[in-house]
């Protein structure tokens, strides 16, 4: 080992390459072109893996009154069946609430409920193996649909509420009236790679899982608990996911802590992968709601009061589900004010999957609902949707007066909406094409055409207040190379380049020079899911905190070895002022290493301001606000309801992009995802129970012609965080979802065109729903 | 006796000894490989994420074909190339265009699907037809990516598109041709074993006429892409199959004495251009079965053998009154199409008897067939229905009709209570509706996860009042599909 050269006045660049504000690919684009990225199944199995199969229930509902898996252990290569009675510790994978066993003991309460697991040398060992299982079942009544569990007010809980003024007043008082229901449908996340994990026994009692998940410290926290041993004890690792998109927050519990029982139990590793279909059946999804609302408004289409019942099905256990609930609340607004208003939640407890996190986290549905009672309005008053959107909207962070403040009592103190709406209106050229659509559908007796412009404001921060907490590990090399890890993790996102161009722009060295490593609990400990958009503004804030220590140590060491002021030591793209002198970042690492100065730190961050008192339904749960707004057009075939986006105009508040290319990714990837969810993704359940959309056969992600061919997508230009987040950026992996609400917005627009009344359609936007909603207006009939 | 499966991998010789013939390509190359850049999202054949390449020697040259490795069985392998992500990249790791243009373009967010978006570039690549948008979505519609909402692929695929086939692709493709060129055996069947298990490959169809009659408990399989998912779907255990891949007479197209006659084993792909030449219309409803891959591997004749009441041939095939051609042994019977449909899963074949190919009288009209695909999403999905109308107008009076739907009742079937009421009478909107109440009579519908009853009964009359409208108003719009979005 011998010090660097120290001589900076050879290279000087101006500007470092990759800090945080520049667009840079997504550090594994490499690797996955050429295949080189490992996801947990691609790992080499280390020698004597053994394959885990869950075998789940075939009823919805049933007392377990035997399950004999003799002839199961029996059976060829099976080494362990794994069942309740197995669990040294706590039989349970849930994320809050105690309630979902890793193994069913007494009641089923889910088709695809998890009843035991078979370890054996091979999957089709195993899994032919469950098939021999001998159950003495006692089947009971199954509530499947939010209509059945609010007929027989099947709860989790007492209904929540969040009041603010009269609402029921506001209404009668007001001039005009309307009310209605909308049936939102769930969606599946479809996350390209399954649910997976390996689990590597180790001495004492440790254990190591890969697991493929957005949360290692709850998995970490779940198989301690299973195994009854403490958290020290259990390392949880990902490099990276094959998608995730909230899908991995809790679900990958159930198999981690499987693949870590069986490793346990046997000694030899374990490994848990679900296929496609036992995937689609043992998870859960973005829960479906049914919404009802009262409004009252004035001639303009102003609001004066409203109401909003939303009831929700979180299946058959909490999982995520109050937080998630809490937050279609949190969005039952929008961008709008809402003078006197009640919101009602009603969660809903049903005997199919427990439904769970899923990219916004309850906000879209609140916010479709909000959506569809602007529409209405608009549709009674004969005017466009756009000049109702615009009268209600909260008032811009420049001129706040009195309508500014939220269902929950918070001040909205940074509504850029109407910049947003403005600009897009204005590039999309909103109203020509409206007037344009209108004489097309004059003319076009099959094909109509609809066009709509709606906004989105999205708030930032877990709602559950200790939650925003982030660590960060940044090691300093002696060769001025540095290593970093965080709590958050890769599904996609980029937030790992990210980070790192972070810790770039804080040591003003080459992103080359930093390498990303990891997640694992055994770096960075008690960290929060990788969730609620929250991951760049939280890691990427601990990380710099962990870098500015060690820039400080740096700084206060060539300060003394120097003789000058700790002011006179400025941080250069590669390089650092010392007095009038420059040194080379890897000259400097150089001498504090070798005068004893530690080049390691954590990194902490806690989001500031925020609160929420839960009883009393007020308070500041979010830090910000992220804003954007999407003009979608879509074509309908009136005679099949067939439907296809034509043009979409997006222009989206990321405040200051750390990372351009990346942010234009996760919002158009989360358009299309919010669009698919609302017009081709249809979960649907039979009679008994079992969910019958369980593989991309039956299950219609958008497929690449779905996209619309005509895609304009910017950043808002001008956006800035008024919060002092890392370097003024907004979160932006969960609000682009919610552009493609327009989506929905346009297809109802062009089956307004084919009638007189209103849609009132539901969603998704089938062809089925897209025909009989014609129908309705043509014939005044139900369709059915 | 047994042979030796072997077959071309990433341009090496591979030989594959004692393994399940029901083992898929997929699990092959990860499991027995090591070859992990190929990824399992669903094991049917729907998302893509394990697309290779196949190379097969046909007239002097290699063809290649994109394809799910997930549903393809090894034996099916036997004397093909395959190309996997893994050995795309030149040898001092210089990106493949059809990678560069991926990252260049932002195209991999999560990675999982990356793979094989980039062997459907690579695939690409083989083919002659210009790389236009509605193409590219077409290229790519069997690939399903959740990250990126597509454009950065659409974009990385417009570049790979111009630009030049590197030199060690050049060399691998050489070496497969070289090695492929080794293949050619006696022409004898093969036959290949492991343990219980025997798959039968003939090379002819009296070869396979010989086999099937003495191995009429076998299962025929052309393109598994139905029945590789009675394994990895269903686990079901195969014991014997003939595989029907190579029988090369099987695989004709051709068109003779205003006859359009498909060989049983020709893929959707083969024989698309044929009939996009006899009836537009037929080869837009082509182009939406399935998507890419499963075109490249798919066969007619497999599509009306399984008797699938939601097998989008049919429709379009009995509508356009094509003939079945059975053989058994030595012996031959022809029937029209619909009459091959007896009742749900039940065909009128004999054991031992194979479909040879079916015949279709090309249309005097090419336009006047119209084919209505109704699914959820326009590309790689299942029908919930699809109505096929043929309709012959002389002198405004309905001279001739032919209408028939799948997904509408247990097996394809003909609107016969529909036909009956519009012939004869005159071409007109009075007339159509007059006969939609017929419909009840031809059909009585499931609910199902695709569309309800209700649903598929009104689709249906509603698609005759369509089809009038396409017939008698030649500007109006009324599609969406594909290159329809055009016009709007």
């Amino acid at each position: 080992m011998s010090a660097p050269s120290t001589n900076a006045n050879a290279n000087r660049p101006a500007a470092i390459s990759g800090a945080a504000g520049q667009s840079r690919r997504h550090d594994s684009a490499h690797k996955h072109v050429t295949g080189q990225a490992p996801y947990v199944d691609d790992i080499p199995e280390p020698p004597g893996t053994l394959h885990v199969f869950i075998a789940q229930s075939k009823v919805a509902h049933a007392a377990i009154r035997g399950l004999d898996v003799s002839a199961v252990r029996a059976a060829p290569g099976v080494i362990a069946v794994l069942t309740a009675q197995d669990v040294p510790g706590v039989n349970d994978v849930s994320p809050v609430a105690g309630d979902d066993p890793l193994f069913a003991s007494d009641v089923i309460e889910y088709w695809g409920q998890s009843l035991f697991a078979v370890a054996a040398e091979t999957q089709e060992q195993a899994r032919a193996a469950a098939a021999l299982v001998v159950l003495d079942l006692e089947e009971r009544p199954a509530i499947i649909t939010i209509d059945e569990a609010m007929e027989a007010q099947s709860l989790l809980q007492a209904p929540y509420v969040m009041v603010r003024g009269d609402a029921e007043s506001a209404i009668a008082a007001a001039p005009q009236h309307l009310d209605g229901r909308i049936y939102i449908g769930g969606q599946e996340h479809f996350y390209l790679e399954g649910q997976a994990a390996l689990a590597i026994p180790g001495e004492d009692e440790d254990v190591t899982v890969i697991s493929s998940t957005q949360h290692p410290s709850e998995i970490q926290h779940k198989v301690a608990g299973v195994l009854g041993i403490s958290n020290h004890a259990v390392t949880i690792e990902v490099r990276r996911m094959g998608g995730g998109f909230g899908g991995k927050e809790s679900q990958g519990n159930l198999p981690a802590c499987a693949a870590a029982l069986a490793a346990k139990v046997t000694g030899r590793p374990a490994k848990v992968v679900y296929d496609r279909d036992d995937d689609m059946m043992i998870t859960g999804k973005r829960h479906d709601f049914r919404i009802d609302y009262r409004v009252g408004f004035d001639d303009e289409g102003r609001i004066l009061g409203i109401e909003f019942d939303q009831a929700l099905r979180c299946g058959m256990s909490f999982d995520l589900s109050e937080p998630i609930a809490d937050r279609a609340m949190f969005h039952a607004d929008n961008c709008y004010f809402l003078p006197d208003v009640t919101i009602t939640s009603y969660r809903c407890k049903t005997h199919t999957q427990s439904n769970t996190a899923f990219r916004g986290f309850g906000g879209p549905q609140g916010m479709v609902a909000m959506e569809r009672v602007i529409d209405h309005i608009a549709s009674s008053l004969g005017k466009d949707p756009l000049d109702i959107r615009k009268v209600n909207l909260y008032d811009h962070k420049d001129e706040i007066g009195a309508r500014n403040i939220t269902p929950f009592h918070m001040e909205v103190e940074d509504c850029i909406i109407q910049d947003i709406v403005d600009e897009l209106a204005a590039s999309s050229d909103y109203r020509k094409r409206r007037q344009n659509i209108a004489q097309w559908n004059a003319t076009s007796p099959v094909i109509k055409l609809g066009i709509a412009l709606t906004p989105v404001k999205f708030g930032i921060s877990f709602t559950n207040t200790f939650l925003n907490q982030a660590g960060a590990l940044v090691h300093v090399y002696n060769d001025g190379s540095i290593g970093l890890n965080h709590g958050g993790t890769e599904m996609g996102q980029g937030l790992f380049t990210k980070v790192a161009q972070v810790v770039a722009r804080e040591f003003q060295v080459d992103l080359s020079r930093v390498k990303i490593t990891a997640t694992t609990t055994g770096k960075v400990p008690n960290t929060s899911a990788t969730a609620a958009s929250s991951g760049s503004d939280l890691n990427g804030m601990a990380a710099a905190d962990a870098a500015r220590k060690i820039r400080r140590r740096m700084s206060e060491f060539l300060a003394g070895r120097y003789q000058t002021e700790l002011s006179q030591i400025q941080f250069l793209p590669g390089r650092i002022r010392v007095g009038e002198e420059e040194i080379t970042f890897e000259d400097a690492v150089w001498q504090a290493y070798t005068a004893r100065v530690p080049l390691s730190a954590t990194g902490f961050y806690a989001t500031p301001k925020i609160h929420w008192d839960k009883a009393q339904a007020r308070g500041r749960p979010f830090l910000y606000y992220a804003y954007g707004a999407a003009v979608t057009e879509a074509a309908i075939d009136t005679l099949t309801g067939e439907n296809r986006l034509l043009r979409v105009d997006i222009l989206h508040d990321v405040g200051k992009s750390l990372n351009p290319d990346i942010d234009l990714g996760q919002i158009e990837g989360g358009y299309v995802q919010g669009a698919g969810w609302l017009t081709t993704e249809e979960l649907v359940w039979n009679a008994d129970g079992q969910l019958t959309t369980h593989a991309p056969s039956t299950y219609k992600i958008p497929a690449c012609s779905d996209r619309a061919q005509d895609m304009r997508i910017e950043i808002f230009q001008r956006g800035e965080n008024v919060e002092d987040t890392i370097y003024k950026s907004k979160a932006v992996g969960e609000p682009p979802l919610m552009l493609g609400i327009s989506a929905f917005m346009a297809i109802s627009d062009a089956i307004a065109a084919a009638g007189g009344a209103y849609p009132a359609l539901d969603t998704p936007a089938t062809p089925e729903r897209v025909l009989f909603a014609v129908e309705r207006l043509r014939t005044g009939s139900d369709g059915q | 006796m047994t042979d030796r499966l072997t077959f071309v991998l990433n341009g090496k010789r591979e030989t594959v000894e004692n393994l399940p013939l029901t083992t898929t390509l997929l699990n092959y190359l990860r499991r027995h490989k090591r070859l992990t850049g190929s990824k399992e999202g669903c094991a049917e054949g729907d998302c893509g994420a394990c697309t290779v390449v196949v190379g097969e020697r046909i007239d002097g040259g290699v063809h290649y074909r994109p394809v799910n490795a997930c549903i393809q069985f090894m034996p099916m392998l036997h004397g093909r190339a395959v190309v996997t992500v893994d050995a795309l990249a030149g040898p001092d790791g210089a990106l493949h265009p059809a990678q560069r243009a991926i990252v260049d373009r932002h195209g991999s967010q999560c990675g999982f699907c990356t793979p094989g978006f980039v062997m459907s570039l690579y695939a690409m690549g083989f083919s002659r037809a210009p790389a236009d948008k509605f193409y590219i979505a077409d290229a790519l519609a069997g690939n399903l990516c959740r990250c990126t909402g597509y454009g950065p692929l659409i974009a990385a695929a417009e570049d790979a598109a111009v630009t030049a086939r590197p030199e060690w692709d050049k060399q691998r493709m050489a070496m497969e041709s070289a090695l492929l060129a080794e293949f050619a055996g006696s022409g004898a069947a093969l036959e290949f074993s492991c343990g219980e298990q025997k798959v039968f490959v003939p090379f002819n169809s009296d070869q396979l006429a010989a086999l099937y009659q003495e191995h009429a408990d076998a299962v025929l399989v052309a393109g598994a892409t139905d029945v590789g998912l009675w394994v990895t779907k269903q686990h079901r255990n195969l014991p014997k199959m003939i595989m029907i891949g190579n029988v090369r007479d099987l695989r004709d197209v051709r068109v003779d004495a205003g006859m359009l006659r498909i060989g049983a084993a020709a893929t959707y792909a083969d024989a698309s251009a044929a009939i996009a030449q006899a009836a537009p219309d037929f080869g837009e409803l082509v182009r939406r079965i399935g998507a890419t891959q499963v075109r490249a591997a798919g066969t007619i004749g497999g599509n009306i053998a399984n008797g699938s009441p939601i097998g989008d041939t049919p429709p379009a095939l009995i509508a356009l009154g094509a003939t079945l051609v059975l053989r058994k042994g030595e012996s031959r019977r022809r029937m029209p199409l619909e009459d091959f449909f007896l009742a749900y899963g039940k065909q009128d074949r004999q054991p031992g008897e194979f479909i040879e190919a079916v015949e279709i009288p090309l249309p005097d009209d090419p336009h006047r067939l119209r084919c209505y695909k109704i699914s959820k999403r326009f590309d790689q999905d299942i029908s919930a229905l699809c109505g096929c109308f043929n309709i012959t107008v002389a002198d405004g009076i309905v001279a001739d009709v032919r209408i028939a739907f799948g997904g509408m009742a247990a097996t394809p079937k003909r609107a016969s209570h529909v036909e009956a009421s519009l012939t004869g009478k005159p071409w007109r909107h009075e007339t159509i509706e007059a006969a939609l109440p017929a419909f009840e009579n031809d059909f009585t519908p499931l609910t199902d996860m695709r569309a309800s009853a209700a649903y598929r009964l009104q689709a249906a009359k509603n698609l005759l009042r369509k089809y009038f409208i396409e017939r008698s108003e030649t500007q109006t719009a009324t599609r969406l599909a594909g290159r329809a979005v055009e016009a709007l």
